[in-house]
């Protein structure tokens, strides 16, 4: 009785300090991508707040300026601000209606043998690696842009917005198909058995359901969209004027690092740490606002 | 399908109601077979549904009780896979061969196991079915709110709070929203799906007096799985099991002098 008992809490002991060295990994393995989040962020905002501490530049006027030419130590980022903010909102104009109405068809309407090889399809999408999306683009969309609207150079404004609501497609479908599929079967039924039609049923009560889901899917599409660097530094040109119409050639702030970072140094080089910045800035402003409104509409 | 066969089956299926029914028939089910894929879950189930009156359906769970409400305003379409055959007439027309679904659902409003109020306040759930019918008028929007809302018995409990969500009342009060909901289509027919099972005692006492008030103006049809409910607010009273319908009649006849030995059994607690 009593040896049982002893080795019973032996094996216990045993138990015990495993579950305090598992808890223990668990934490290390959370702090590592904090520690990463912390040094990257530091890193970025201490190599790219440089030059503005030490008072030699204007952070107003590198915002502003519309010049960017390191060899006259110019750097003014204002076309590609502009560049990134058209890209962007261009690319949702495109991308959220269709993959919205998509996710739509997905959940609610396509049988379930259509949706079975579609959602699949659409994920599929999201694996693409993004130099492929590029290489597309430039094979197919530009020359087309350059046929059909006479253009001089078809890698323009237009062509980056193509290309970005494509890839963000399978992210604002899959998304929004889990956020719509997720919302109660009774709320469905209640409607029908009240003589709606399907399609108001879909957005009388479904979509105001899923807002929140569907917010979350902008967000992260939203996000995809302004970070994209491989597939626009292919279509975009990366002309350094401020766009004036969707044929323009643009370059936006993630080509700008991209192009330049290999042989940058000094000032240069911490003037891109700085386009970082401000391209980081974009990214929580937007997922900041976005969030409240999501927020707002529970 | 002519009257004169509904009435045969009528005669068939529940002798005693047949004397006494007096009153005009709203629902004719002649022959009903359903099918979920391959499993028959509904044997031709012929049933005669009196116009304003109450009509239970009982049986042990898993018997067609609640697939067989949801016949009645085709509400199985949803689910994929379902075949019906056998004929329903509510008002002597045919909803299975007729297309307009939506003008069926109006007419034969639904009442949920569990309150379904949709993620807005409680005015606009009053309001989603009217407004869904092309009604758009406020004044009129308004008093249909307030006329369905006090035909539930809920307006004074919720009369000060019409803007706010719906999904903050209890749960006893927000299925008699939800019945507010339905009787704002001006239905016909109201089928109930245990509207009481997910409510506290008092609520669903209060149910039971809305639904023995709600019968001088329209047909109810109530799926429940508490027999002295069925007692108390029926009627006629009906008993399935596995899919057929064993016995069908005044719900006192059904409660005393059952004559199959089958809803004795259940009745008294033998099985189910």
């Amino acid at each position: 009785m009593d040896t049982t008992h002893t080795d019973m809490t032996k094996a216990n002991k045993r138990k015990y300090a495993l579950e305090k060295f598992s808890s223990k990994l668990f934490l290390v393995c959370a702090l590592l991508s904090v520690f990463s989040l912390v040094l990257i962020v530091g890193f970025v905002f201490y190599k790219g707040a440089t030059p503005f501490v030490s008072g030699e530049y204007s952070f107003i006027n590198f915002l502003f300026a519309s010049d960017w030419v390191p060899s006259e130590d110019k750097f003014g980022i204002w076309p590609m601000i502009v560049a990134s903010l058209y890209a962007t909102i261009g690319a949702l104009v495109i991308g959220v209606p269709v993959g919205l109405f998509t996710a739509i068809f997905l959940a609610e309407i396509a049988p379930k043998s259509v949706a079975k090889i579609l959602s699949p399809a659409i994920q599929l999408l999201a694996g693409i690696p993004s130099v492929l999306y590029g290489v597309f683009g430039l094979a197919i969309i530009v020359p087309f842009l350059q046929n059909n609207l006479g253009l001089a150079r078809g890698q323009s404004l237009i062509a980056v917005i193509i290309v970005l609501a494509i890839m963000m497609l399978p992210t604002i479908v899959t998304v929004s198909e889990t956020a719509i599929r997720a919302v109660p079967k009774a709320y469905r039924e209640g409607s029908l058995a009240l003589g709606a039609s399907q399609i108001g049923t879909i957005f009388k009560v479904i979509v105001p359901a899923a807002k929140s889901g569907i917010l979350a899917a902008v967000v992260l599409g939203l996000g995809r969209a302004i970070g994209e660097t491989m597939a626009v530094i292919l279509v975009a040109g990366n002309a350094l004027i401020v766009p004036t119409s969707l044929t323009d050639s643009v370059r936006p702030l993630t080509t700008n690092i991209a192009l330049e970072m290999g042989y940058a140094a000094g000032t240069h080089q911490e003037m891109l740490f700085a386009t970082g910045i401000v391209l980081f800035s974009f990214i929580l402003i937007l997922n900041f606002v976005l969030s409240k409104l999501s927020k707002g509409g529970q | 399908m002519t009257t004169i066969l509904h009435e045969t089956t009528y005669t068939q299926a529940a002798p005693i109601a047949m004397e006494r029914g007096y009153k005009a028939t709203k629902i004719n089910v002649d022959k009903l077979n359903l099918f979920y894929g391959d499993k028959q879950a509904l044997f031709d189930v012929s049933l005669n549904i009196q116009e304003k009156e109450v009509t239970a359906l009982i049986g042990p769970s898993g018997c067609g009780k609640s697939t067989f409400l949801r016949t009645l305003n085709r509400m199985n379409d949803l689910i994929e896979g379902v075949r019906v055959s056998g004929d329903i007439t509510v008002d002597g027309e045919n909803i299975y061969t007729s297309q307009d679904v939506i003008k069926l659902r109006t007419k034969v409003g639904m009442v949920f196991q569990k309150p379904n109020l949709f993620p807005m306040s409680i005015y606009d759930n009053v309001a989603y079915g009217p407004r869904m019918q092309g009604i758009k008028n406020k004044k009129v929007l308004d008093a249909l709110v307030e006329e369905s809302l006090r035909g539930a018995a809920i307006w004074d409990e919720v009369k000060d709070r019409l803007k706010t969500s719906a999904l903050g009342l209890s749960g006893g009060q927000q299925q008699r929203v939800c019945i507010a909901r339905a009787i704002a289509m001006k239905p016909d027919v109201i089928l109930m799906d245990e509207p009481t099972s997910a409510l506290d005692p008092i609520s669903t006492l209060k149910v039971e007096e809305l639904i023995s008030e709600l019968k001088k103006d329209y047909t109810i049809v109530i799926v429940t799985h508490n027999m002295q409910q069925a007692a108390r607010i029926s009627d006629k009273t009906a008993f399935f099991l596995n899919g057929e319908v064993i016995e069908y009649d005044e719900t006192d006849v059904i409660f005393q002098t059952p004559n199959d030995s089958r809803t004795e059994d259940y009745i008294t607690g033998r099985f189910g």
